[in-house]
């Protein structure tokens, strides 16, 4: 409840800045004026909204997917970890917005572009929490399986993996936080469609509210992301609830 | 145990070691914190680099080690699941729930361990190291850190579910070794050696207000003060 007031608090604030100041609307549009576009343009928010909640969902499915089967590998294999992982430390050292326009040279104005680059920004947190709790297995978990024969593959699969379910969650709560950023950017860099290619668009034609409400609407996108997979990282470890955290 | 050698991390903790333990009791290994109880028992389940269990072994180790997203019942059949044979796990299960039955877990078969006490989880593991189904079982002071009333609960079970198998006990509680063993080794020195075999009176789990017990308890005290 707070939170909110202190956000009404500042949007207020933000309104009397405009009046009192008399900056023209192109370059800072009041809230009221941004609220009135929100509400008359809105068909036309959601179907570009709906775009790029597919580019975000599909790009943190596919970083998802990617970064921990590789982890998974990483774990399993000292030879990949020999041969490649110090590969995907140093990949890190490339910044990945830099790479967004050859993304759209290779991919295309269309979604596959946006969908990668949304896999790749969050693709390193991915690999790095996994593989980090698929390392720090309780040595004893792994001692009680010895003695009781099971094959490395039944502790990774049975023990290390599920043990390692926390962390991955960590690491996909950080993914879906960041995932938004990859997407908009590659629509920003050229896109056909997306609430980042209407942002683009609408400041370039000096509609700057219309760039504001899709920015507002694109908070909400995030914020639901967020919150969904939040939701399912929790269900992936119901056990964590109760130790406390 | 034969001319046992026990190095760890380039440390000799014994050297030419032997041992017999009598099959079908229980023998107590009794030592001072950091006298190399804990890798005596590592080195006899196989869990030392280099080494190799003598054959098949359950092992109860000072944590109960249950898997925090399994259910008590999984919990205890864990080694059918680790063996990935989904035929000797459904015939272990009625095994399973006679065992959690006898530790009074019955009506807890899905709750995870989280939700027990620290008595009911040490009773899980102990179901599940019996579930195993081994005739050498090896426990490293599995009660030492519970409450002196739990702890003698759940030594009076397990003396009574062990019948039978040949136990290897370390402890640092001489009155554990003395309710549990049916022999008794104290253990002292760096690198310790093993002293001999003290047999107390009477079958286990042995009576703790027994008066020769508590007697025999002061004299294994002295003998760890006087070893380190």
């Amino acid at each position: 409840m707070r939170p909110l007031l202190t956000a009404l608090g500042l949007v207020a604030a933000w309104e009397a800045l405009v009046w009192l100041t008399g900056v023209p609307p192109y370059i800072l549009p009041p809230p009221s004026r941004v609220a009135v576009v929100l509400v008359g343009r809105f068909d036309l928010l959601i179907e570009q909204a709906v775009w790029t909640a597919t580019e975000m969902v599909l790009g943190l499915a596919l970083g998802l997917t990617l970064g921990a089967t590789l982890a998974v590998i990483f774990a399993a294999s000292a030879g990949w970890r020999r041969w490649a992982l110090p590969l995907v430390i140093v990949s890190q050292a490339i910044p990945v917005i830099a790479v967004a326009p050859l993304l759209v040279l290779w991919l295309g104005y269309g979604m596959a572009s946006k969908v990668v680059m949304a896999a790749l920004v969050i693709f390193f947190p991915v690999v790095s929490s996994l593989y980090d709790g698929l390392r720090r297995t309780d040595p004893g978990w792994i001692e009680l399986a010895q003695t009781m024969n099971a094959s490395p593959r039944a502790v990774l699969l049975q023990i290390r993996l599920p043990a390692a379910l926390p962390a991955f969650a960590s690491g996909a709560r950080i993914a879906a936080a960041v995932a938004p950023i990859g997407a908009v950017i590659g629509e920003w860099v050229g896109a056909s469609a997306g609430l980042g290619f209407l942002m683009t668009q609408s400041l370039a034609r000096g509609q700057t509210p219309l760039a504001f409400a899709a920015l507002v609407i694109l908070c909400l996108l995030g914020l639901a992301l967020y919150t969904a997979t939040d939701w399912l990282a929790r269900r992936l470890v119901p056990w964590q609830s109760f130790q406390g955290d | 145990m034969r001319s046992a050698h026990i190095v760890l991390d380039g440390h000799v903790v014994a050297e030419n070691l032997s041992l017999d333990f009598p099959a079908g009791r229980t023998t107590c290994l009794l030592g001072r914190s950091g006298v190399g109880k804990t890798s005596l028992l590592r080195y006899l389940a196989g869990l030392l680099p280099g080494t190799e269990a003598a054959g098949p072994v359950a092992y109860m180790a000072q944590r109960d080690l249950l898997l925090p997203w399994l259910g008590v019942l999984d919990n205890v059949l864990l080694g059918y699941r680790l063996r990935r044979d989904e035929a000797a796990r459904r015939a272990a299960e009625p095994r399973a729930r006679a065992l959690l039955a006898e530790v009074g877990l019955e009506d807890r078969l899905n709750h995870l361990p989280s939700t027990l006490s620290g008595g009911m989880r040490q009773r899980a593991a102990l179901a599940r190291t019996l579930c195993e189904d081994r005739q050498i079982v090896l426990m490293d002071e599995p009660f030492g850190h519970l409450d002196a009333v739990t702890r003698f609960d759940l030594q009076d079970l397990a003396a009574h579910l062990l019948r039978g198998r040949t136990v290897v006990m370390v402890t640092h509680d001489p009155l554990e070794a003395l309710r549990m063993g049916h022999e008794i080794h104290v253990l002292s020195g760096s690198p310790f050696a093993l002293g001999p075999a003290i047999v107390p009176a009477g079958d286990v789990p042995r009576d703790p207000a027994d008066a020769g017990l508590l007697t025999l308890q002061g004299r294994l005290i002295g003998q760890l003060r006087s070893g380190s």
